[in-house]
């Protein structure tokens, strides 16, 4: 039990500045709220800052009734700049984890269970992706018809698409989620 | 080889095996025509834009072969019109026919028409997609003209931005080791895309915005028409529309083989005095879209292999 307990804590010391001020004890609890355990649900951990607002919403956040804390421009010394997001009292669909691949390709979910990671995975990019992006050339069939977009992954690092329809090739910051 | 019930979509579905085999059924059925191979077929022509060449070409194609077509020239006499779906059109159509040719002003839309489908579809223009029969009877004028389609230096001018027809043939020919000169204003020069692409093929190409500067090297020209339809914003048509006339000056400094080619219509950007040379194959070009065609469509409906 006693050691269950410390694994739920490690997550909150990685994202603690290593050095806090011994005059600064407002900071440290503000940091501690930001950052605050859940019992049951998912830590999506290394998100790069700029998409964190973005995988919110592709779990739809703004009607999530559980808790939700979301973080971001954490340090973090492999990329520099992260972000979190925690969601209480929820577990990931395969296809949304697949949606926060394209935003996110490096990303962990962690799945808690009693203040605990009870599992870990990294996010994996699909080579095909179904129904996750919209097609951002206007003038595509699936921007006027209704139906399920699909999308070929052509480079990983940076993320390069291109549409099974209309064969246009878009880039990361072209995407759009449906 | 087998093409029965194949859709022919995009000229990136073809491999190099593939085309060389559509050329040399093209090649069979231009020498030796058959008249009643495609009896008792029904070809549906779904052109929901304006089309000239190929709608004509496909119904002459289909009716030399011995078949019957039927279809609309323009969406404004259909349940387009109602507000039906691409999808519930297809569909319907499906039923009423053994072979679909389809234009659409979407991109995207002959792929989504081929879903939707169990009859084959063969593109016929999605926007500023894909035309791949018009690239494959590219191909053949090339071969017939040229004698052959390997190790071929071959220029593009005009509206390299937005031409399909540019994009699609230069894919195509990029099985065969060609070396390209793209010759066009920065504005219109090839997209990025498309030279990323010719680059991991390791295929050699020039940009210039010179047509002459190139023309001693040439073996093919091909010459595009800047395309108003195209253009966002047509001050920028205006900027570009005569920006390059090939005339007998340009000729005086060509290759005596130079062909030139066109997919037509042309405006201004091939002079009248060309057509009478031996470089011009454009009107040939044209006529090449009926063998091409029925080779496509026997093969598509499993009557030639």
């Amino acid at each position: 039990m006693g050691r269950k307990k410390s694994r739920g804590r490690k997550i909150k010391e990685r994202i603690r500045p290593k050095k806090v001020q011994a005059n600064a004890p407002k900071q440290e609890a503000k940091h501690e709220l930001k950052i605050s355990a859940i019992g049951e649900g998912t830590v999506i951990d290394h998100i790069p800052s700029d998409a964190t607002f973005k995988v919110a919403e592709i779990l739809d956040l703004a009607h999530h009734n559980g808790v939700v804390s979301i973080a971001t421009n954490l340090g973090s010394r492999r990329m520099g700049k992260k972000g979190i997001v925690k969601v209480g009292g929820k577990s990931l669909t395969q296809e949304e984890v697949n949606k926060i691949a394209i935003v996110a390709p490096d990303a962990t979910v962690n799945l808690i269970k009693d203040f605990n990671v009870k599992e870990k995975a990294k996010v994996k990019l699909p080579e095909v992706v179904n129904n996750v992006v919209r097609c951002s050339n206007p003038v595509c069939i699936t921007n006027s018809e209704q139906v399920p977009t699909r999308f070929y992954v052509l480079k990983k690092d940076p993320l390069k698409i291109k549409c099974h329809y209309c064969e246009r090739s878009i880039g990361k910051d072209e995407i759009e989620i449906v | 080889m087998d093409f029965k019930n194949k859709d022919i979509i995009s000229i990136n579905d073809f491999s190099r095996e593939e085309l060389l085999h559509i050329l040399k059924v093209t090649n069979q059925i231009e020498q030796k025509p058959k008249g009643n191979l495609l009896k008792g077929k029904i070809l549906a022509a779904l052109f929901f834009e304006p089309s000239t060449r190929t709608r004509l070409s496909f119904t002459s194609a289909m009716e030399q072969l011995g078949g019957q077509v039927i279809g609309f020239a323009n969406a404004e006499s259909t349940s387009v019109q109602k507000g039906e779906s691409l999808w519930d059109t297809v569909k319907m159509t499906d039923r009423y026919s053994d072979i679909i040719v389809i234009r659409h002003p979407l991109e995207g839309s002959a792929r989504l028409a081929a879903e939707a489908a169990s009859v084959p579809v063969i593109n016929a223009g999605d926007g500023s997609n894909q035309h791949p029969t018009q690239t494959m009877l590219d191909l053949y004028t090339i071969q017939k003209t040229k004698g052959k389609l390997d190790n071929l230096h071959v220029g593009f001018v005009g509206d390299l931005k937005y031409g399909r027809t540019v994009h699609s043939l230069a894919i195509a020919l990029s099985h065969f080791n060609p070396t390209f000169y793209f010759i066009a204003p920065d504005a219109l020069q090839m997209p990025e895309g498309y030279l990323d692409e010719l680059y991991r093929k390791k295929v050699k190409y020039f940009k210039t915005s010179d047509l002459n500067r190139f023309g001693r090297e040439l073996d093919v020209l091909y010459v595009s028409r800047i395309q108003k339809e195209r253009f966002p914003d047509l001050l920028e048509y205006e900027r570009f529309k005569d920006v390059y006339h090939v005339n007998n000056s340009f000729l005086q400094n060509v290759k005596k083989e130079l062909k030139i080619m066109h997919a037509l219509p042309r405006v201004g950007e091939i002079d009248r005095s060309v057509d009478s040379t031996p470089h011009a194959v454009y009107f040939e070009q044209a006529a090449n879209g009926i063998p091409v065609r029925k080779a496509l469509l026997a093969l598509a409906l499993g009557k030639l292999k």
